[in-house]
């Protein structure tokens, strides 16, 4: 029963007006969401955590830079789940979230870039180091310039969404590159601090700030997808029927 | 699910596996092209060309710093644990330069087993904790284990 209802929510979902209104209500509560989480998370960064024995108060861009990392990885794996479905069922409200999923992940893995620059000024030396980690990640960031570039190429907004897909799934190989280059090669970066097996590198009284942040950031990326698949849904349907239903019900 | 979706289902397993495993070959067959640096031990396998630019990466040897009062040279020996290297720069070295750290010289290394660095970049672990915690485990003889260098 449970399963039959969730299929039809499911099934639901790929209806424009449906799918628009979800966006809608979701939305609002997950900006607030991320503003409650960042507010809380960068307090506890900027003035609860102790520094660090090795490199003092600098290490707290980490705090801002490791979130930003996971949520550039996290973007894609979600944007490749919904290519797939995209792909494989055609649904177009799908195709639209996967397209809506990349510029978001963009922007993660931009800002991941630019704090860990900033932080690799004072602490290695230098600003850029072409090894295997910082590569890896400057190319995923190609990658999703390339997916935004192809899916704005096409005038059919649908066939190009459908070759960007292909790209996404594509792509995804760059993912497990990233996240093992620093135990498969030797690399300026460090290895990983927070593993999902096994003991973490970091000390417990450090770790609440990080977990807000890696929540919030999470909310904001389902925020800013929605958001932005809300508005291309309304632009690409901006003549049709269900649209001047919805414009009449507010006006 | 349809046929037709059972056959797109096929085509995506195959794209992301082919993709995968062409992958797999290019990184395995580049190997050695990925390591961002080399080891002491490697450098004595002579694995390391002479008189070409490479990067040595290691430990600065506890009491191997000397620096020069009047300029900026400062002569150091990488280690990791089993060879040396030394190694001398003359330049700025970056905040966390210290002896026990994890460093990245790129220069060249001479005949006589002498590394010439024009550029040294500090390697830190992943280990985070505050200082009090650092200073307690010191004291109890339990240093956090060092990351692989």
């Amino acid at each position: 029963m449970i399963f039959h209802r969730l299929k039809v929510g499911f099934h639901r979902l790929g209806s424009p007006p449906t799918f628009h209104k979800l966006c809608r209500v979701l939305s609002p509560w997950l900006w607030a969401g991320f503003l409650l989480c960042a507010a809380i998370g960068l307090y506890y960064a900027l003035y609860v955590v102790p520094p660090d024995y090795q490199q003092g108060d600098s290490y707290r861009i980490l705090f801002i830079h490791v979130p930003a990392a996971w949520q550039a990885m996290a973007s894609y794996v979600i944007m490749a789940i919904l290519a797939a479905i995209a792909l494989i069922w055609r649904i177009r409200t799908v195709e639209i979230m996967t397209m809506a999923a990349a510029p978001v992940g963009a922007a993660f893995t931009a800002l991941c870039l630019a704090t860990g620059s900033l932080w690799g000024k004072p602490m290695w030396g230098t600003w850029w180091a072409w090894d295997a980690r910082l590569t890896s990640m400057l190319v995923l960031l190609f990658i999703y310039l390339g997916i935004m570039g192809l899916y704005a190429a096409f005038e059919d907004r649908r066939k190009g969404a459908r070759v960007a897909c292909i790209l996404v799934l594509v792509g995804l190989v760059n993912i497990p590159l990233i996240h093992f280059s620093v135990e498969w090669w030797t690399t300026l970066h460090q290895g990983a601090t927070i593993r999902l097996l096994g003991e973490s590198r970091m000390h417990p009284s450090m770790l609440p700030p990080l977990i807000w942040m890696t929540i919030g950031v999470k909310l904001m990326f389902g925020a800013a997808m929605l958001d932005r698949a809300r508005n291309d849904l309304l632009e690409q349907d901006r003549r049709k029927n269900w649209i001047r239903q919805l414009i009449g019900e507010s006006a | 699910m349809t046929p037709t979706r059972k056959k797109r289902l096929a085509i995506v397993a195959l794209l992301v596996l082919g993709v995968g495993a062409a992958a797999a070959v290019a990184f395995t067959a580049l190997n050695d092209n990925m390591l961002y640096f080399v080891s002491p031990t490697d450098v004595h396998a002579a694995a390391a060309p002479e008189d070409k630019q490479i990067r040595l990466g290691g430990l600065v040897a506890a009491g191997s710093v000397q620096r020069d009062p009047d300029s900026l040279s400062v002569r150091f020996t990488v280690t990791d644990g089993r060879h040396d290297v030394p190694v001398s720069f003359e330049g700025i070295l970056p905040d966390l330069f210290r002896e026990g750290q994890g460093v990245i010289a790129h220069g060249r290394l001479n005949q006589d087993g002498h590394f010439h660095a024009n550029e040294v970049l500090a390697r830190h672990d992943e280990n985070y904790m505050p200082p009090e915690v650092m200073k307690s485990l010191e004291s109890a003889g339990h240093p956090p284990e060092a990351s692989k260098q």
